[in-house]
């Protein structure tokens, strides 16, 4: 589904992505850990078409389809979705609709018709309960006096909706107390598709207690330096990160 | 930002045709003489050219304001021309007899003259250069009792009434610009709805500046008489042109005890070109006063116009009375704005509120000025002022001048006030979810300026959203 080729990316003149390779499979769950300022949040940015990064060499592929090509709308509209790490706030403009519009637009993309606003309240009836989200929420302003909970659960409920292809989640676990963690890994489980995939971008172990990857992929330096299964989550929290980049810096 | 959401959301100021007509238009130049003729080419009673030749006179010993934080090369009064007329307006019989020329005019500004075409439930007077052009549904409006015509109308038909309001709530002497509208204001529009009566259309002004170097000085009276209410709205565009044009108007709104007037504006004059080339100065007094449990409020979108001065106002003369202010103002390339509000609190328990969003883009610069004043007397009195701006890109400014005097103790007063920037990440969180530029862009607009746009009458609060997606012409940069 998604093939990362060699990719580099920069920040004016800092290269932060120093050649990345990652080939995600349809119904996959991967997860990228790694220390602060490793370069996961750049890689989720990049796949997602954030117009501050500059990719100067490799690809990204998306089912054959150059994502580099694509702007970050198109790429919405082909099936990638990045959960954000700080999901923005838009005051005034209901959650509701925002999502209808956010749906519309993909459903335009592939030549469906759009929905109005009753038949739309159909699809988020259902998608509500997968995040344990109340009906009164979409008719608050996008993430605006959100708690750092209900930004996190928002997202996933918007992933909801989307049913994108590929899903990247953003640190997704950072600052959830434990039952939102739960919340908010259930949402995405229930999600799981054979033909979907998810990356998950996190810092620590916790999240993966409940989103079981298939694939671990440690980055540091803007590479990934270690790869594995769902053990070396585990084996990570036990030993930490120092063990893997003392070969990097020597 | 990045030159791709620069291009998306590059449009054109649409409304920038000249129409073709043969006008009677006085030579350039402002003394006693234009006035006089100005007043003679209307066919005025005597005690209106004085009226207009006192303003003058007054106008003559005033210098222009310079506290706006506007900046611009002085006017050259002499240069201006004062009179602009097309040759084929008459008094009319019935609107069948307009100009075609002009009605095609409206027509492509979406405005319907025509019986067939008109939007139901809306009275029009459309006002072009210096006269009015027609008025429509006005057998309607007669049933209720209503007076809806232009301002020359209202002189030839209803003396009294123009005679006993004209200057009540802004006297000719109040400032420079109110001054010269005084001398030289050539028509408008004028409202007269009886007692008791709800008006049973929304009334509607439009104002198209079309001759070159010619000024637009109309003039409107509403008076809301006891128990009546009526909801009024007034519309402005202007052909682009490379020199500036001078727009200086005088809205005076009367209600009497118990009566609500609610008067809406979208002002889209040209607003010059990305060089600041052309483009329309504003200059304009609007202001309402409310008597005994009567209640003014004031809707205004401005996008238009290279510099706007602007202060809608009420005094709250009457106890009980409201006086509300909801404005959006955009600036965008080299626009600047002054504008905001006066709440003048005379009688007890007034309450007044007011709402203002500013949007700055481009290089432009965006003022909000509001004065609250609650004088001895108003016991009880209440304010709340919300006053947000947002910046999109970083080359605008926003600015704030609030002014406060509280002369009872007894008086409440609220005062909010935030900034924002629109940033490339909230783009690219709405760009995420499959919005391109453009529609991310008037999406978090719309939501910025909400609460003003609830308060816009039906039909014309999509229009004002699709407005500003216009104004914000290549204001991401």
């Amino acid at each position: 589904m998604l093939k990362i080729t060699n990719l580099h990316a920069s920040v004016g003149e800092k290269e932060i992505l120093k050649g990345i390779s990652l080939t995600v499979n349809a119904g996959e769950v991967h997860a990228i850990m790694g220390p602060n300022g490793s370069g996961k949040s750049t890689l989720a940015q990049v796949i997602a078409g954030h117009p501050g990064y500059e990719v100067t060499s490799g690809s990204i592929e998306c089912d054959g389809q150059d994502l580099l090509e694509l702007e970050a709308e198109e790429r919405a509209q082909a099936g990638v979705f990045l959960a954000f790490q700080y999901p923005i706030e838009i005051p005034g403009v209901t959650n509701a609709y925002f999502l209808r519009a956010a749906y519309n637009e993909i459903r335009k993309a592939h030549n469906q018709p759009e929905l109005d606003p009753i038949e739309f309240l159909d699809v988020m009836e259902e998608k509500l309960t997968v995040v344990e989200m109340d009906a009164s929420m979409m008719q608050r302003s996008v993430n605006a006096g959100f708690s750092g909970g209900e930004k996190k659960r928002n997202e996933i409920l918007q992933m909801a909706v989307l049913e994108p292809k590929l899903a990247v989640l953003d640190e997704t676990d950072s600052g959830l107390d434990i039952d939102a963690l739960r919340i908010v890994a259930e949402g995405v489980n229930k999600l799981k598709r054979p033909d979907n995939a998810t990356i998950v971008v996190t810092h620590y172990q916790r999240l993966l207690n409940y989103i079981v990857p298939d694939h671990v992929h440690v980055l540091a330096g803007g590479r990934i330096i270690k790869s594995g299964g769902k053990e070396l989550a585990l084996e990570l929290e036990a030993k930490g990160y120092d063990w893997l980049l003392e070969p990097v810096t020597a | 930002m990045t030159a791709s959401i620069e291009t998306l959301v590059n449009k054109e100021y649409q409304y920038g045709f000249v129409t073709e007509v043969d006008t009677d238009t006085i030579p350039p130049g402002l003394t006693e003489e234009t006035v006089r003729l100005i007043s003679k080419k209307k066919e005025e009673p005597e005690w209106l050219l004085e009226w207009r030749l006192k303003a003058f006179r007054r106008w003559q010993t005033m210098t222009e304001p310079r506290w706006p934080n506007v900046t611009y090369e002085p006017i050259d009064y002499q240069a201006h021309t004062y009179y602009s007329a097309p040759k084929s307006v008459k008094p009319l019989q019935s609107l069948d007899e307009v100009d075609p020329e002009l009605l095609k005019t409206y027509e492509k500004l979406g405005i319907s003259l025509t019986e067939q075409k008109r939007l139901a439930g809306v009275a029009v007077d459309a006002i072009f250069d210096s006269v009015s052009v027609g008025t429509t549904m006005k057998s309607e409006l007669a049933k209720a009792g209503v007076i809806f015509c232009s301002f020359g109308e209202a002189v030839r038909e209803h003396p009294e009434l123009v005679q006993k309001f004209l200057g009540s709530v802004v006297p000719y002497s109040d400032n420079f610009f109110a001054a010269l509208n005084s001398a030289v204001f050539s028509d408008g529009s004028f409202v007269y709805v009886p007692k008791g009566v709800t008006c049973p259309l929304e009334l509607s002004t439009y104002f198209r500046i079309n001759a070159a170097n010619a000024g637009q000085f109309e003039r409107t009276l509403i008076v809301a008489d006891e128990g009546a209410s009526v909801s009024y709205l007034e519309g402005c565009t202007a052909p682009k042109r490379d020199e500036h044009q001078l727009h200086a108007a005088v809205v005076e709104i009367v209600a009497l005890d118990r009566a609500t007037v609610k008067y809406s504006t979208v002002q889209n004059w040209y607003a010059g070109d990305s060089e600041g080339k052309g483009g329309i100065y504003n200059f304009v007094t609007k202001r309402g006063k409310a008597f005994t449990d009567a209640k003014i409020s004031w809707t205004q979108v401005e996008t238009g116009s290279a510099i706007t001065w602007k202060y809608p106002s009420v005094i709250l003369q009457g106890d009980n009375s409201v006086g509300e202010f909801y404005s959006v103002a955009v600036v965008n390339g080299k626009q600047q704005a002054d504008t905001g509000t006066k709440m003048i609190h005379i009688g007890r328990n007034t309450r007044s509120t007011i709402i203002s969003k500013g949007i700055s883009a481009g290089q432009g610069q965006n003022s909000y000025r509001g004065q609250v004043k609650v004088l001895p007397k108003a016991a009880g009195a209440r304010n709340y002022t919300q006053c947000d701006s947002m910046l999109i890109g970083n080359q605008c400014g926003a600015h704030t001048f609030p002014y406060i005097e509280v002369a009872n103790n007894s008086a409440t007063l609220e005062h909010e006030a935030s900034t924002s920037k629109i940033g490339e990440d909230q783009i690219f969180y709405c760009k995420a979810r499959g919005l391109n530029a453009e529609h991310a862009i008037s999406l978090i607009v719309a939501g910025f300026c909400k609460e003003v746009f609830k308060e816009l009458p039906m039909e014309f609060a999509l229009e004002a959203q699709q407005l500003l997606g216009i104004s914000l012409e290549g204001s991401v940069g």
